[in-house]
């Protein structure tokens, strides 16, 4: 055994742990900030902007859906200075004590907040402590004027295979890809609560779902853009702010909130209680509320925004006034936000769902 | 030559770390429960009708992709092998070049083709044919399989066609073999071990896949990878997920051991 | 006649089923328009979009040192263990050789799995080092069964003559074993670097969320519309490969011609 070239494998192999090691524990000094938010959810212009002011290099990552992100946080598999959790998931995340309360000193933009909004956190935030509000919409019908030529103002629309034979199309429905959104559908047309804890009344809104199995397509959450915009389907549910983006792209077609009622969601910032640097998280938030880039942001990601300055310095009028983007108080009396509804339920939640889709 | 055995250590110890002891982690959370007691729950709820369904349709889909797979490459592989190219590491290239380009861009690039008004229906209406309905069914997962895994089809029957020689052929053609005789009697028997490691390697990848599945079927179709995916990645519990995952890796095995059988070069094969 | 253009249609359809999917995409990276199935025209700007683009910039750095740091790694230790397994009895060799193809055979997601619950079970934080990690440990196989062969074929008294001439173990390695492995080597390592760029099951299982690389990237999008730019990176990457591989394919015909010529002189 030649000792030159065992020196020379075991050299080797120190360089190799010595690579692998400091990669491993890259750490730089320049200040970080770890941001966990929705898949385009934000201008990227916003970020280089509070990169340069603030000198803290942003470190963004994104999920799908709530769900997606909750393990991420509760296992500390990787720790976030800033999430953008939706209304219930906060909810559920202040109960499992996995948030810590906001400083409002760091925070002053928040007067730019309209209270209205502030007041509606509350019901899943009280006090409104460990959330600040940084996008908010409806969920409603998007469907394609050219190829339906009825005029859709219920759910029914959705589960109804006469009147979508009617049209010609004996199945091609976009439903939403996610737990709650889709069994609140179910629940709200059937005329119950989408908060419904029920065991009886979520067995009829699975039925419901699995009857309409057939008549859908796909089921999506953002992929519903795509195909409506290229035709590809009449007819879809779909969060109101990409309504606008689509409708910009498709003039043919029409969002829809059903007279049933529906859900007005809140996707608002909090920081874990993992999180290593409460200070930037702050600042973030703060920066968020400003009204340039409130604005900035929803030029770009086209969600309505809660900032009331933010709103009045929009310049083109008919998104000012979109009832899309900021309906009036006729169409947000019947929406309802959700509810956390404890562990039990929300398996029982799943397991209907996953009844539903392997059908 | 002296003993080098010890160049194999490093070796050794990161297989020992990085692939035995994760294994027997996994079949460590497959049989026990959250609070550590030993069961045999996580494995039976594949019995579960969700699961259930997921399994069988993974199974079937891949076995039809397996096998259009090697309905469309052996045909393949005879006609490169009689061109007789001379430099053949060029075919391999040809074969290979696709994949690099992201699998994940190519797969969504099946949607363009597959929709409704997607390019293939715009050809088959242009024809006046009737147009398909593909995206989002079982089809669509079947043709992203093919797609994805048909050169791992050629290449190893490809690679062993070559290397059968010429004196073989003409000589059973001497003896008076006609050319389907010589094609059961010699081409084939020979070249069994590349479909067999051609059958492997598009089978194995099929059956468990949840990324082609998520593209291409809408979340309508739920394959086992899906399910098993979805315990680690949302529901977060992996005694579920690790006994589903034992599930799978027993059918692997067992339809590697059915393969192991008809295959008689055990080692040094070559998978390219 | 006929049957020789029957062969070649067979071909030519496999080859356009191959690639079609190939040629959308980069008849994408020129649409005009954000929206995957809309056409707005031609352009270029997402190849200029392309490098303002941090994050897809950040995706690519990764992807490409962790591509290559772990085909290095895996290089060296597979190539030393193969040197190694060489000169073992039958039955150790053929157990080792049965480990290292666990991971080719095994699912990806079951490897993917196993690796995650390894590295979360002892607390290690998910992150640029746990998928390099797990990189080196799917591509030691590829390494190993590149070299074996080439080790198999190798003539034993040329290493042995070199000794009885004065040359010392490793230098002979060196002088005669190495070169003769070589080209086994480095298809080992091409292998492996091109396993790593493609790899998207493994990488998704074992990055935590604080990294990303291209194909992780390409999931997240896939739910909410890819981003042009990619089809454009990817454009890119594919072309570069491809005119790569053609003028290595030249030289090699012409270095194949140049031989010939000097023979038959």
């Amino acid at each position: 055994m030649g000792v030159k070239m065992k020196r020379i494998v075991i050299a080797l192999l120190l360089v190799l742990t010595a690579v692998v090691g400091l990669a491993g524990c890259k750490k730089s000094n320049t200040p970080t900030i770890y941001v966990y938010n929705w898949g385009e959810y934000i201008d990227p212009e916003v970020i280089k902007m509070f990169e340069k002011e603030t000198g803290i290099k942003v470190k963004y990552d994104d999920f799908v859906q709530n769900e997606d992100m909750y393990p991420v946080i509760q296992t500390g598999s990787a720790k976030y200075d800033v999430v953008c959790p939706s209304d219930y998931m906060i909810q559920k995340m202040i109960k499992e004590d996995l948030l810590q309360e906001i400083n409002y000193d760091n925070v002053p933009n928040i007067s730019n907040i309209d209270p209205t909004y502030l007041k509606s956190a509350e019901e899943f935030d009280p006090g409104n402590k460990y959330s600040v509000p940084y996008c908010w919409g409806t969920v409603g019908i998007l469907y394609n004027k050219s190829m339906i030529k009825a005029d859709i103002d219920s759910w029914g629309a959705l589960f109804d295979k006469d009147f979508m034979k009617a049209n010609g199309y004996d199945g091609k429905v976009l439903m939403i890809d996610s737990v709650r959104d889709a069994l609140g559908i179910a629940l709200v047309y059937l005329g119950y609560s989408l908060n419904s804890t029920n065991p009886a009344e979520l067995e009829e809104a699975k039925n419901l779902l699995k009857d309409q199995f057939p008549m859908v397509d796909a089921y999506v959450v953002d992929q519903v853009r795509d195909k409506m915009i290229g035709g590809e389907n009449p007819i879809g549910v779909i969060y109101s702010g990409e309504a606008i983006y689509t409708q910009r792209e498709n003039p043919d077609l029409e969002y829809v909130v059903p007279k049933e009622g529906s859900n007005i969601w809140i996707d608002g910032w909090v920081i874990p209680k993992n999180a290593p640097n409460k200070e930037y998280a702050e600042k973030w938030i703060d920066f968020m509320c400003r009204p340039d880039i409130a604005l900035k942001n929803f030029e770009y990601i086209t969600y309505s925004t809660p900032n009331s300055a933010a709103r009045e310095m929009i310049e083109d009028v008919d998104i000012k006034n979109s009832t899309i983007a900021f309906p009036d108080s006729s169409i947000l009396e019947r929406c309802k936000t959700f509810h956390y509804l404890g562990e039990e339920v929300e398996t029982l939640y799943l397991n209907k769902w996953n009844e539903v889709k392997s059908n | 030559m002296k003993s080098r055995k010890w160049l194999s250590f490093p070796y050794i110890i990161w297989m020992a770390i990085f692939i035995i002891i994760p294994l027997l982690m996994v079949i460590y959370y497959g049989i026990t429960t959250k609070s550590g007691t030993f069961t045999f729950d996580n494995l039976a709820l594949i019995a579960d009708p969700i699961n259930r369904t997921a399994l069988w349709l993974s199974i079937k889909l891949s076995v039809v992709s397996t096998l259009i797979c090697l309905v469309l490459a052996y045909p393949l592989a005879l006609i490169l092998n009689n061109m007789k190219l001379k430099n053949n590491s060029f075919i391999v290239l040809i074969f290979i070049l696709p994949m690099w380009m992201n699998f994940l861009l190519r797969t969504i690039a099946w949607q363009n083709i597959l929709e409704n008004t997607g390019v293939l229906n715009t050809i088959l209406k242009f024809l006046h044919l009737p147009t398909l309905e593909l995206i989002n069914t079982p089809s669509a997962i079947v043709f992203g399989m093919v797609y994805n895994f048909l050169p791992f089809m050629i290449l190893p029957i490809y690679n062993v066609l070559i290397k059968i020689s010429d004196d073989t052929i003409n000589a059973a053609r001497d003896l008076g073999a006609n050319y389907f005789q010589t094609f059961l009697k010699i081409i084939l028997p020979l070249s069994f071990p590349g479909i067999i490691s051609g059958i492997t390697m598009v089978f194995v990848p099929s059956l468990t896949t949840f990324v082609i599945s998520t593209i291409l079927g809408g979340s309508k179709v739920v394959l086992i990878g899906n399910v098993i995916e979805q315990q680690f990645k949302m529901i977060n519990n992996w005694h579920t997920g690790s006994g589903l995952s034992l599930v799978l890796m027993v059918f692997i095995l067992i339809s590697m051991a059915i393969l192991a059988k008809y295959d008689k070069e055990a080692e040094g094969k070559s998978v390219w | 006649m006929v049957k020789k253009l029957g062969q070649k249609l067979y071909i030519a359809l496999i080859l356009l089923f191959l690639y079609a999917p190939i040629f959308i995409l980069i008849v994408l990276s020129f649409n005009n328009s954000k929206s995957r199935s809309k056409w707005g025209g031609f352009t270029f700007k997402w190849y200029v979009e392309l490098f303002k683009n941090d994050s897809i910039m950040n995706a690519l750095y990764t992807t490409l040192i962790i591509a290559f740091l772990s085909a290095l790694i895996a290089t060296i230790i597979g190539t030393a263990a193969s040197v190694g397994m060489n000169s073992m009895r039958k039955v150790p060799r053929t157990i080792l050789m049965g480990i290292s193809n666990i991971p080719m055979l095994n699912a990806d997601i079951v490897t993917g799995i196993s690796l995650m619950v390894l590295f979360l079970a002892f607390n290690y934080t998910l992150g640029f080092s746990s998928v390099l990690m797990s990189h080196i440990t799917f591509n030691i196989p590829y390494v190993i069964l590149s070299v074996m062969p080439k080790l198999k074929q190798l003539n034993k008294s040329t290493y042995e003559a070199a000794l009885d001439l004065g040359a010392s173990p490793s230098y002979a390695f060196y002088k005669v074993v190495l070169p003769e492995i070589f080209p086994g080597v480095l298809s080992g390592f091409l292998l492996s670097f091109t396993m790593s760029l493609d790899d998207f099951v493994i990488t998704h299982f074992t990055r935590g969320n604080s990294i990303d690389t291209l194909s992780t990237k390409i999931y997240a999008e896939v739910r909410k519309g890819i981003k042009p730019e990619m089809y454009a990176l990817s454009t890119l990457l594919f072309t570069s490969v491809l005119i790569l591989l053609i003028i290595v394919n030249r030289r090699n015909d012409r270095m194949k011609h140049h031989e010939k010529n000097r023979s038959v002189k």
